[in-house]
């Protein structure tokens, strides 16, 4: 009976905060919908915003803005990363500490600290823009990477790469083979850590983009006063549907995988 | 010998990624550091920084220290029970949970605040619910309180995810033990579930504490531009006052107090919080 009370708190406390999380994004949904253009009127429903959605090119344009940023932003920190890792657990504790220091500094450090200062040193060789945008995004999507790849290397064995090497593999062919495998699941989610935060930021953004290119929230800030567009709720509730159907598909799947993962080794 | 030699040779492949952090990390806090330590003319001057004490940049990070203080207080509030409901509800997939306080980042950040502020408006969802149900409408639009509802919502996710891991990595059989030799729940908590959640409680507090207190977003839509964190007075100096040493000055104090804040919590944890979200 103690237990099953228990059950009913727990799961309406649950419920409480599930609510609080997604009241908002509810809110957004419904005004997708909206036939009117106020926020605080309904219209009845309509799908004219979806429809108009891809009609409108700045839109369209800062959707692949923010893409293309977070997909090359991604990849090159993960590369950087990556690497980085690997050579920094092969370092002395000394200076592994050291560019522990320094890898930390990004995430420590207040977001308009590091997007004012990446701004004021960028200005000065660059013009501001897509380049310097992808810059600072790569900065401060390396340590993700770092911090999810560095626990798995810790554990890695690394007298098997060793071994690989001594037996005549070489560099390209052991790494593949022996560190590869060990460390991939670090990998993959340093990987969409860094693009989640990319396509997520604003701060930075906002203060090395200069004028004429915008990432959607960019584009949403600059909206605010003037009222933002309905077509915005639609792409957000587009974005968030995607991405709910990606993580229930990616949530469903790792129980085939570790049979397959289990035969491996 | 020959090991260290390798050792130095696989140290080497990290060289992109140092050159990398001296170009775009070190270099940068070295120019704003250059600009905090000079005024317009570039001649050398200690104001920029001591500006810091006016009373009214005083007033902002003090209004701002008390959001973030208090917003990570009901963080870890909301997060311990919540993480135990978790527990006792014993979900089969673990990831179940993950998802559900990670899925809402995926929303585009400023219009989650964007839908907070119709929420909370004075003729918003929340009053036309209250007077619905025969409550007094609440007046919290454009306050303090609305803001210290936007900063929970945003970062209440990084706070329980590091407890809930930390939490999860527990050894059942130690809490049964406990039980065994006659520990209530409480018990259990105080003595073994809080203390071994330390860890992640630390990391919660990084992630939470740090991004309020500076956070300029949320305080420019939920408080009305009536509310000023230490945040908004930076970033005006940036776009509208066009003052970037005195910008800069503000900045490196606060980096200064934030880097000292943090060294405190993060001794002892460098790793796997990143891992923590995903």
């Amino acid at each position: 009976m103690v237990e099953k009370i228990k059950r009913i708190i727990s799961g309406g406390y649950l419920g409480l905060i599930v609510l609080f999380l997604y009241a908002p994004i509810l809110v957004l949904m419904v005004l997708s919908f909206n036939n009117s253009r106020s926020r605080v009127v309904w219209g009845g429903f309509t799908f004219k915003w979806y429809q108009s959605l891809f009609e409108n090119e700045q839109i369209m344009e800062a959707l692949v803005t923010t893409l293309l940023l977070a997909l090359v932003a991604a990849v090159v920190a993960t590369i950087i990363g990556v690497t980085a890792a690997i050579g920094m657990n092969a370092m002395q504790q000394k200076s592994y500490k050291l560019m522990m220091m320094f890898t930390n500094i990004p995430m420590l450090n207040a977001d308009v600290v590091t997007g004012i200062a990446l701004m004021l040193w960028m200005v000065n060789f660059i013009p501001l823009g897509f380049g310097s945008v992808l810059i600072s995004h790569i900065t401060f999507c390396i340590p993700y990477v770092i911090l999810s790849v560095m626990p798995k290397i810790r554990q890695m064995n690394m007298s098997i790469y060793e071994a690989a090497r001594d037996l005549g593999a070489n560099t390209v062919y052991a790494f593949a083979k022996v560190i590869l495998p060990q460390i991939i699941g670090g990998i993959i989610s340093g990987f969409f850590m860094a693009f989640t935060m990319s396509m997520d930021d604003f701060v930075i953004t906002y203060f090395t983009k200069g004028a004429g290119v915008n990432t959607l929230s960019t584009m949403i800030y600059g909206e605010i006063r003037k009222g933002i567009k309905p077509e915005m709720y639609a792409l957000s509730t587009i974005i968030f549907v995607i991405i709910f159907l990606i993580l229930l598909v990616v949530n469903c799947l790792p129980e085939k995988n570790k049979k397959v993962e289990e035969k491996k080794f | 010998m020959n090991k260290k030699e390798r050792a130095n040779k696989q140290s080497l492949i990290s060289s992109p990624y140092i050159i990398w952090v001296i170009g775009f990390t070190v270099l940068p806090l070295l120019v704003i550091f250059r600009y905090a330590f000079t005024d317009s003319n570039g001649n050398f001057t200690f104001k920029n920084v001591f500006a810091t004490f006016d009373m009214i940049h005083m007033k902002a990070i003090i209004y701002s220290l008390g959001i973030a203080l208090g917003c990570t207080v009901i963080c870890v509030l909301l997060s311990y029970p919540l993480v135990m409901a978790l527990r006792c509800l014993n979900l089969k997939k673990q990831k179940f949970t993950l998802f559900i306080f990670i899925l809402p980042m995926w929303m585009n950040f400023i219009l989650r605040v964007l839908a907070w502020q119709m929420i909370l408006s004075n003729n918003g969802i929340l009053n036309f619910v209250l007077t619905g149900i025969g409550l007094e409408p609440l007046r919290i639009a454009n306050t303090g309180t609305a803001l210290m509802i936007g900063v929970v919502y945003d970062y209440l996710p990084y706070m329980v995810l590091p407890i809930y891991n930390a939490i999860s990595e527990i050894d059942e059989d130690i809490i049964e033990a406990a039980k065994d030799l006659g520990a209530d729940g409480f018990t259990v908590f105080c003595k073994i579930i809080f203390p071994m959640s330390l860890p992640g409680l630390l990391s919660g507090i990084v992630m939470v504490f740090v991004p309020t207190m500076t956070s300029f977003v949320i305080s420019d839509i939920l408080g009305g531009g009536k509310v000023q964190l230490i945040g908004n007075v930076i970033e005006q100096e940036f776009t509208k006052a066009a003052n970037w040493n005195l910008g800069s000055g503000l900045s490196v104090s606060l980096m200064i107090f934030v880097l000292i804040s943090m060294a405190f919590t993060t001794k002892n944890d460098n790793e796997g919080k990143g891992t923590a979200i995903w």
